[in-house]
């Protein structure tokens, strides 16, 4: 809401200077958001009289005026202006540039010849004062203008321009008096507005109401107007603080309307009476009904929006915007004001439907003063009559008071104020915060019982009062107290490793955080999980972010993929953040999994000196398994499985199921080489995805007897089928080696010359130790033999010597 | 016995000759191996008569021991050259880079809440979480936004067909808080949140930290008390913060938090817009149908709760000035923040 310093002084008595008035406002709930003058810096230009203006005799479109500047400019001479407005004429006042004048956007008059005639200055425009967006012609003042006087000074044009954000339980802040109360309250002074006018009944005409809906209008106020001019010119002033406001000027009697709207925050409305047909009824739509509104836009209306119509139909949307058949314009000569109480519930959330948050619409979903439609009418009345002419008829009222909102009063208990705002407010300073408030405050055996005025619709329970006199009081009054918490000692399960820990892993190996958006694109995502429905957003911001992503990957991916495009050829993102699977595609019931993800594309090691050749190969899926191992290794697990997997978007041959105690924990491979081509990838990524609470719960340590008796090694070069994994051949070896074996390490993998093909040779290095004695050379032999045998058996072994 | 005094001379000579320890050992063995010149010197002793023998003797001792003295010196010097030179040969570039993998990094957002947690939970707060699709009771109902409620406008809502939403703000997770523990309670919860907004300053997906702290006797007053410590520990900074009245259905009464600008140390910048302020953080005592809907005695119990941007926190710890970057995970971005 932008608020002119002098019209808001024209309302209360003013203490303070605009910037402190903002800060005021600000540290009472009414943030200013910008302080401006109500125009642009310009200098030396003044009020001047068109003494005379003839045309040009070298251009049709100009003429050349003799201009009265007043006695302190040019000695009093007429000055001589060429000026190319067609506004311009004898006995017009208007707005003189001066030579030496420097005008917005860095305009500055100089003597000129135009056309071969001097010109001693420049007749200027709103537009080029800075005033307006657009003008038609030379600014136009009115005849009483006095001649010779500063156009800053006669227009005030350094009045000051507060821009406030009113909060949306303020509505009764939505105009000058609401503010000017507000200032009344925190200085204890009093309103000074214009006393609300007396209106004598000039016609006896009136036009007939009727509330088919009271509950969401329970009072309509009407008053006929015959005989306006809506040619007439909005007065100078008026237009002013209109401007100044931020609404747009448009005609006598919409001027009017809305400068009591902005006054007094009463939205009122102006049809033109000899359009309307029959009564009218104010009535929710029904089924199919249509209207155009004043904008020209047609709306198909739901039945639960208010309107007023007459025998046609609708004539408005009630409390959000006028109809088109019935809007005045400037051949209007008779008029139906509209003064309306239009409850919230009737307004809130139906323009917007549409996409209309008008000024009337915002002030009544927040709520209108009830009490204020006949003095608004009586403003809007009287100034139309005194700036269009006419006659005024007597103020109608319909009304069901039963429906009118009713102020009840609100209990505060001193003992509860003291508490909740934690500081003592001395017992006057309640009464007099409140009563500056205009509540009515009675003293009861706990505090006080406050009864807010009708403006007020945010004040309906005690911390509602409790707010009040904090707000006025100032926040700053209220000291800053530490909580002495209670020691306890959360629970805290070792099995649930803390995030940091978890992820400095990642980082210690390499990987930098990524967060991503957690809408995907659909297509991608398809493309990588046909199998798993996402769940669709409704409302997305862009269809490449339109639906829940069921994998961190869509996400990573893309983040790769961009990294490699900025010249990056080493990529290792993880993320850690939310997944959503769908678990019922019927009811689309979601279950929000808590993962780990990575990518890993382009070399094993940053590029550096001394590493082996096959160091900067690019990273490949048993790179990225040791940082998973790396992880899992902290959980003290030992019954985590790696199987062959096939997942969409992997590369079938190289794609690992991660299973932990017989259950799918996630997923580990390289992405589908059809993938790495489509998405023009330098680098096949490796990726991996784990569900973070399963996968990475700690089993705690427990400690087990070390052996004193030594440790002895055996090596074995096994021969097998490629078929046979490792997993299977190490698992033989336990089962077959007794629980002497401590360990297998397996120290080398070959395929080639003294191997079949279809055949690898896998080195292990077995490590048997007893816990009580030391093993002989014939114990090992026989643990050997036996292993030896069941691999020969089992699984088609040959030992190579 | 001159002759032996040359001899010893000339052993003398060869052993300071010695090149290296090889030709040093060639030396001793020459000299005083068992075949050794000298060592041969004490055979000549039985020629002697008896009584000259012990003095004999002794001069060969001593031209022996005069010899080996020699050797082991130079032994030592030989043995010290050898290191030396070896320690010589074996210099390296210690200005080269070390080998292996590089440390990646946490995302700066990411760093920033950790380090609110961490604080937090130091000062006896727990850390909470919720679901971030939402349904409307928890996102709106509960926190006193019935349908239709102007506020509702302000919160850009993404929706689902069925009508559950993207949570636009932490707060439901108060709600569900409060009602799985009751009071009292002193939580945070970070998380992410969504709001179909999108531009210079606007990502439809950003982090915000909720504070939630109800009790007997909890008041407006600690509420102040803990924000202006929590944001003087985070920053680092003796700062000033300031309350002032606003709006939100949630709490009542409300407040914006202001600090004074961390750049500027409120003089006034760009960053505050001249004003020495940046606001932070909106805040409140927690509305008494909050804490009905959620189960809790609203006569009995009160409570304060805020909400403020974990992205803006980061972005004025580490100075970043876009919020989107933070989102587009430009690798040449996040290095900047491998820190521990």
């Amino acid at each position: 809401m932008r608020i002119p310093y002098s019209w808001l002084a024209d309302w209360v008595r003013m203490p303070w200077a605009a910037p402190e008035l903002g800060s005021r406002l600000t540290m009472a709930g009414f943030e200013l958001e910008v302080l401006e003058a109500a125009a642009p810096p310009f200098s030396q230009v003044f009020v001047a009289e068109i003494l005379s203006a003839q045309r040009h005799p070298q251009a049709d479109r100009l003429q050349v005026c003799k201009v009265n500047a007043g006695p302190a400019i040019n000695n009093g001479e007429p000055l001589q202006i060429v000026c190319g407005a067609a506004n311009a004429r004898a006995g017009l006042k208007s707005a003189l540039a001066i030579i030496g004048a420097q005008l917005p956007g860095n305009l500055n008059i100089e003597a000129a010849k135009l056309r071969g005639v001097d010109s001693q200055g420049m007749l200027a425009s709103a537009k080029e004062l800075g005033l307006a967006e657009a003008a038609t012609g030379i600014l136009e003042l009115p005849a009483d203008a006095p001649v010779g006087t500063d156009l800053r000074a006669y227009l005030t044009l350094d009045d000051p321009i507060l821009e406030l954000n009113i909060t949306p339980n303020r509505g009764d802040a939505m105009s000058i008096l609401g503010i000017a109360r507000e200032v009344a309250a925190l200085t204890n002074a009093s309103i000074t507005g214009p006393a609300a006018e007396k209106i004598a009944e000039e016609h006896p005409d009136t036009f007939a109401v009727h509330l088919d809906a009271p509950d969401a209008c329970p009072a309509f106020f009407g008053c006929v107007v015959h005989g306006v001019n809506n040619k007439a010119a909005t007065p100078v002033w008026m237009k002013e603080r209109l401007r100044r406001a931020g609404v747009r000027q448009i005609s006598p009697v919409v001027d009017i309307t809305n400068y009591v709207m902005l006054e007094l925050g009463q939205p009122m409305h102006a049809y033109d009476l000899k359009k309307l047909r029959g009564d009218i009824h104010v009535r929710l739509a029904t089924i199919g009904e249509s209207i155009t509104l004043l904008d020209g836009k047609t709306v198909k209306v739901d039945p639960d929006v208010l309107l007023i119509a007459d025998r046609d139909g609708p004539v408005s949307m009630a409390g959000v915007m006028g109809g088109e058949r019935t809007a005045v314009n400037d051949q209007t000569t008779d008029v139906f004001l509209e003064g309306a109480y239009f409850g919230p519930q009737a307004v809130i959330g139906r323009g917007r439907r549409w996409g209309l948050v008008t000024d009337a619409s915002q002030r009544f979903e927040r709520g209108v003063d009830p009490s204020l439609q006949r003095r608004a009418m009586e403003r809007a009345a009287s100034l139309v009559r005194t700036i269009t002419g006419g006659t005024i008829g007597t103020i109608t009222v319909t009304q069901a008071p039963e429906h009118l909102p009713r102020r009840t009063p609100v209990p505060l208990r001193r003992s509860r104020l003291q508490q909740l705002l934690g500081v003592t407010v001395a017992d006057d300073r309640v009464v007099s915060t409140l009563t500056a408030l205009q509540m009515k405050v009675e003293a009861t055996p706990e505090g006080w019982r406050a009864t807010p005025p009708p403006h007020r619709f945010d004040v309906a329970i005690e911390a509602d009062l409790i707010e009040e006199v904090a707000r006025i009081v100032g926040f700053d009054a209220i000291p800053e107290e530490e909580t002495v918490a209670p020691q306890r000692f959360p629970s805290s399960p070792e099995e649930r490793p803390g995030e940091r820990t978890i992820l400095d892993v990642l980082v210690g190996r390499g990987y930098e955080e990524a967060i991503t958006f957690a809408f995907v694109d659909p297509e991608l995502q398809r493309r990588l999980f046909p199998e798993r429905a996402g769940l669709p957003l409704a409302n997305p911001i862009a269809s490449d972010l339109s639906v829940m992503r069921v994998s961190l990957w869509p996400g990573l991916l893309r983040a790769a993929l961009e990294n490699q495009r900025r010249q990056q050829d080493r990529v290792r993102l993880f993320e850690h953040g939310a997944k959503f699977i769908v678990t019922d595609r019927t009811t689309g019931a979601t279950r929000e999994v808590d993962a780990l993800a990575g990518v890993a594309a382009g070399a094993r090691l940053p590029e550096q000196w001394g590493v082996p050749r096959d160091l900067r190969a690019p990273a490949d899926f048993f790179d990225v398994k040791g940082d998973l191992e790396a992880l899992f290794a902290a959980t003290g697990a030992t019954d985590i499985l790696y199987e062959p997997g096939e997942l969409a978007c992997l590369h079938p041959g190289r794609t690992a199921r991660i299973l932990r105690g017989g259950q799918e924990i996630g997923w580990l491979g390289e992405l589908h080489p059809l993938l790495v081509r489509e998405l023009d990838f330098t680098y096949a990524p490796v990726l991996f995805e784990i569900d973070t609470a399963a996968a990475l719960a700690v089993v705690k340590p427990r400690y087990r007897e070390i052996s004193r008796f030594p440790q002895v090694r055996r090596d074995i070069a096994v021969v097998v089928d490629e078929g046979v994994s490792l997993s299977a051949l190490a698992e033989r070896v336990t089962l077959s080696a007794s629980s002497l074996l401590q360990n297998i390490r397996i120290f080398d993998l070959y395929r080639g010359p003294g191997v079949e093909a279809g055949r690898k040779s896998v080195a292990l290095g077995l490590i048997f130790q007893d816990i009580s004695r030391t093993l002989t050379d014939d114990d090992v032999e026989r643990l050997i033999a036996s292993v030896v045998a069941d691999l020969r058996a089992k699984l088609n072994a040959k030992i190579r010597e | 016995m001159s002759d032996l005094t040359s001899l010893v001379q000339q052993a003398l000579d060869e052993v300071a000759a010695c090149g290296d320890l090889a030709a040093l050992d060639e030396a001793r063995v020459r000299w005083l191996g068992k075949k050794g010149t000298l060592t041969e010197q004490l055979k000549t002793l039985g020629a002697l008569p008896a009584a000259q023998r012990p003095a004999a003797g002794q001069r060969i001792n001593e031209a022996k021991q005069n010899v080996q003295a020699a050797l082991d010196s130079r032994r030592a010097d030989l043995e010290r050259q050898d290191i030396e030179s070896r320690l010589l040969a074996g210099r390296i570039d210690v200005t080269l880079p070390g080998r292996g993998e590089e440390r990646g990094g946490l995302h700066p957002v990411t760093k920033a809440r950790l380090r609110i947690e961490s604080l937090f939970r130091r000062a006896g707060f727990e850390v909470a979480t919720g679901p971030e699709i939402e349904d409307d009771f928890h996102n709106f109902a509960a926190l006193n936004i019935p349908p239709d409620h102007p506020a509702r406008a302000m919160h850009d809502t993404f929706y689902f067909a069925d009508g559950r939403l993207l949570r636009t703000h932490t707060s439901p997770v108060q709600v569900r808080s409060m009602l799985a523990h009751g009071a009292p309670i002193a939580i945070i919860a970070p998380g992410r949140v969504y709001r179909c907004d999108y531009d210079m300053t606007h990502s439809p997906m950003f982090h915000q930290l909720e504070g939630l702290a109800v009790g007997e006797g909890v008041s407006f007053a600690n509420l102040k008390a803990t924000l202006h410590g929590f944001l003087q520990a985070f920053f680092e900074k003796d700062l000033s913060v300031r309350l002032r009245p606003s709006y939100f259905p949630f709490t009542e009464p409300s407040a914006e938090v202001d600090m004074s600008c961390v750049f500027c140390e409120g003089k006034g910048c760009r960053t505050c817009k001249q004003t020495g302020w940046l606001e932070i953080a909106g805040c409140g005592m927690v509305h008494p149908n909050v804490l009905q809907a959620s189960g809790i005695d609203a006569e009995l119990y009160t409570g304060w709760a805020f909400g403020m941007g974990i992205d803006r926190l980061a972005m004025l710890r580490y100075g970043i000035n876009d919020l989107r970057l933070a989102f587009e995970n430009d690798l040449r971005f996040l290095r900047q923040f491998r820190t521990f």
